[in-house]
């Protein structure tokens, strides 16, 4: 199939345009449920969205997808509330209100599913398909449904936008400022539910929780201001929806919802090794390096100690004895410090074994460390 | 308006305040009076309930009895004249922002509604840093600063509001003695420029020295009043009971200046 061929299909389109709605939406929304530690939220709210599709399809009969989204939305809100309200009068912690919440709902989902496919009703074929997505299903109806709630949302957080930091970073300051911290904390918690609302076709019940978190969390290693993160975990969440959907075409027809969930991961892996300052391996580099640095510096100093244990500031140490004391890694460390002009090799070319020696720069540099390190400064 | 003032001489006028987490009383039946242009501070053992008492004044922890009136009027109605430090541990410092950005915090509620923060704004933040000498780290991440840094970061937070009283939760808690002795000449200046400033401060050795007012808590009120009246080994002693080996050591140095 050719881009434009590709780009013309009806389905490609639609399955596109939602996949691209719901990066965005998850994306921002996300971002603010990850700075809240509130990650698991996202999980809570779309398996609680389970029972809500069901009582929507019982209440109307038909598989409508605005009646059940509509149940979606009830059911995922009501569970959100009862996980603030768990966690702010009880004595349970959010984990373990997140938990008891999200397997009740998921459970009762699950028992009204059987329940509506015993009934042997042939509007609920394929009800199920919301457990794990059905990307393709996807109506332009459903898309105006997606694109509302997306731009309601996004409208919200742009209107609101210092609010919602503060009640992110420090609710005790937002209070006196007089800004409405548990107003704010719900309704940021209610959006998460309808971001869980606009993936359910896409991706599924199941799997909308890393679509919450992953972006955010990808998006996060990259930034370091709230202003950057919250685009950036858009773009994220977009990058993956839209992959997600063509990986799909391409794949004669391999499941969306879980391809976008494995894009927007490995998103995720990437950022977690290579983003610059917070990356794994950024940092892994950051200290070998800084441990090599040391090394140099202990065979220098230990060059410093023989020479003036000699009496000798031009004193000759063997390479076989300073290998002794620092193992035969002093070889790589001697050569850069040669580079570096701190060390010299003896000037008898076809002396054996060699024989190294403090140059006057050497000598300077190894008093600077000791002292550095007498004072416990920093000795760089 | 003016005829509900109760007790308008008084900077903080409490009023047979409780506050208890479930059943136990964290604050017992308290009545205190901070005047106008001083700086006090509230001392007393570990759960004595010196951060709930400042966090009770402001809002932040309902209490089941009592009131409280700061210049007469009571906080919701003078909320932004009122300048809060919160314990530095209480945020999560890896939140991606900048040193300027949080200072800009303390102008989100005069700003009101759908308003972002423009150039003013910044600009009366960068003053506030330049006040805790900290406008060389304007552009930093909050998490690549020092605790005595974040510290001056949140003061600056505070200053931005240009309150009449400000109340501190524990400010020289873990600061290195060149951000303590900053942050202490910036208070003094706010008291000298005839504002109120409570704070909560854990160590006695160095209350006599930074303070003209002081509240000893430990549920209840042990003793209020004139540092110099205050601060006598019995009153301490009736506070901090058990905790003989601190005690011992800041009498011993209160009586050796005093000899």
């Amino acid at each position: 199939m050719t881009l434009m061929a590709l780009l013309g299909d009806y389905t490609l389109q639609n399955v596109a345009l939602g996949a691209l709605f719901l990066g965005l939406i998850s994306g921002v929304l996300g971002s603010f449920a990850v700075l809240r530690k509130q990650s698991l939220l996202g999980d809570t709210l779309s398996h609680a969205a389970l029972p809500g599709i069901c009582l929507g399809f019982i209440v109307t009969g038909a598989r409508h997808m605005g009646s059940l989204l509509l149940g979606a939305l009830f059911t995922g809100t009501l569970a959100a509330l009862l996980v603030m309200a768990l966690t702010r009068y009880s004595r349970l912690k959010t984990d373990a209100a997140l938990g008891i919440v999200l397997s009740t709902f998921f459970a009762l989902g699950v028992v009204l599913l059987s329940y509506i496919q015993g009934t042997g009703n042939a509007a609920q074929g394929g009800l199920d398909a919301f457990l794990f997505g059905q990307a393709a299903a996807t109506l332009r109806s459903d898309l105006w449904v997606m694109a509302a709630i997306t731009a309601i949302a996004l409208i919200l957080v742009g209107l609101c936008w210092k609010e919602f930091k503060l009640v992110c970073f420090d609710p005790g300051f937002a209070s006196t400022q007089g800004l409405p911290v548990l107003l704010l904390e719900t309704v940021l918690t209610v959006m998460i539910a309808l971001a869980v609302v606009v993936g359910l076709q896409m991706v599924g019940v199941v799997l909308m929780a890393a679509m919450i978190i992953a972006p955010a969390v990808a998006a996060r290693q990259w930034s370091r201001r709230l202003e950057v993160m919250v685009p950036l975990a858009a773009v994220f969440g977009m990058v993956a929806g839209l992959s997600g959907a063509l990986a799909s075409t391409l794949g004669r027809g391999l499941a969306t919802g879980p391809l976008i969930i494995i894009v927007v991961s490995l998103l995720v892996m990437a950022s977690l090794l290579f983003a610059p300052g917070r990356g794994l391996v950024w940092s892994w580099l950051l200290r070998v390096r800084q441990r090599r640095e040391l090394h140099h510096q202990h065979v220098l100093t230990t060059l410093h100690r023989l020479a003036s244990r000699h009496d000798d500031h031009a004193f000759y140490a063997e390479q076989g004895l300073l290998e002794g004391v620092h193992g035969t890694a002093v070889r790589p460390a001697l050569k850069v410090l040669a580079q570096r002009g701190m060390v010299t090799l003896s000037t008898q070319a076809s002396r054996q074994p060699r024989y190294w020696q403090l140059t006057l720069e050497g000598q300077q540099e190894a008093e600077r460390i000791l002292m550095a390190v007498e004072q416990g400064g920093a000795s760089s | 308006m003016s005829t509900d003032l109760h007790e308008p001489d008084l900077a903080l006028h409490v009023e047979d305040l409780t506050v208890s987490y479930h059943a136990k009383p964290v604050l017992w039946d308290i009545d205190f009076d901070i005047p106008p242009g001083v700086m006090a501070a509230i001392v007393g053992p570990n759960g004595a309930g010196k951060s709930t008492l400042i966090k009770s004044v402001l809002g932040l922890a309902p209490p089941i009895a009592g009131h409280v009136t700061l210049f007469g009027r009571p906080y919701k109605a003078i909320r932004k004249r009122v300048g809060y430090v919160p314990q530095r541990s209480s945020v999560d410092w890896d939140f991606p922002t900048t040193a300027l950005d949080v200072v800009t915090m303390g102008l989100y509620g005069q700003l009101g509604w759908c308003r972002w923060p423009g150039r003013r704004e910044r600009a009366r933040a960068m003053d506030a840093l330049e006040q805790v000498g900290m406008q060389a780290f304007a552009q930093r991440q909050i998490s690549q600063l020092s605790g005595g840094q974040q510290q001056r970061v949140f003061l600056a937070r505070a200053l931005i509001q240009n309150a009449d009283i400000y109340f501190l939760d524990e400010p020289m808690a873990g600061v290195d003695a060149p951000t303590e002795r900053a942050i202490v000449n910036i208070l003094r200046t706010l008291r000298d420029a005839g504002k109120t400033v409570i704070v909560v401060h854990h160590d006695l050795q160095t209350v006599r020295s930074y303070f003209d007012w002081m509240l000893i808590l430990n549920v209840r009120v042990i003793a209020q009043g004139p540092v110099e009246e205050v601060y006598t080994a019995e009153n301490l002693k009736r506070a901090y009971g058990g905790q003989i080996a601190l005690l011992d050591s800041v009498l011993a140095s209160d009586t050796g200046a005093k000899s």
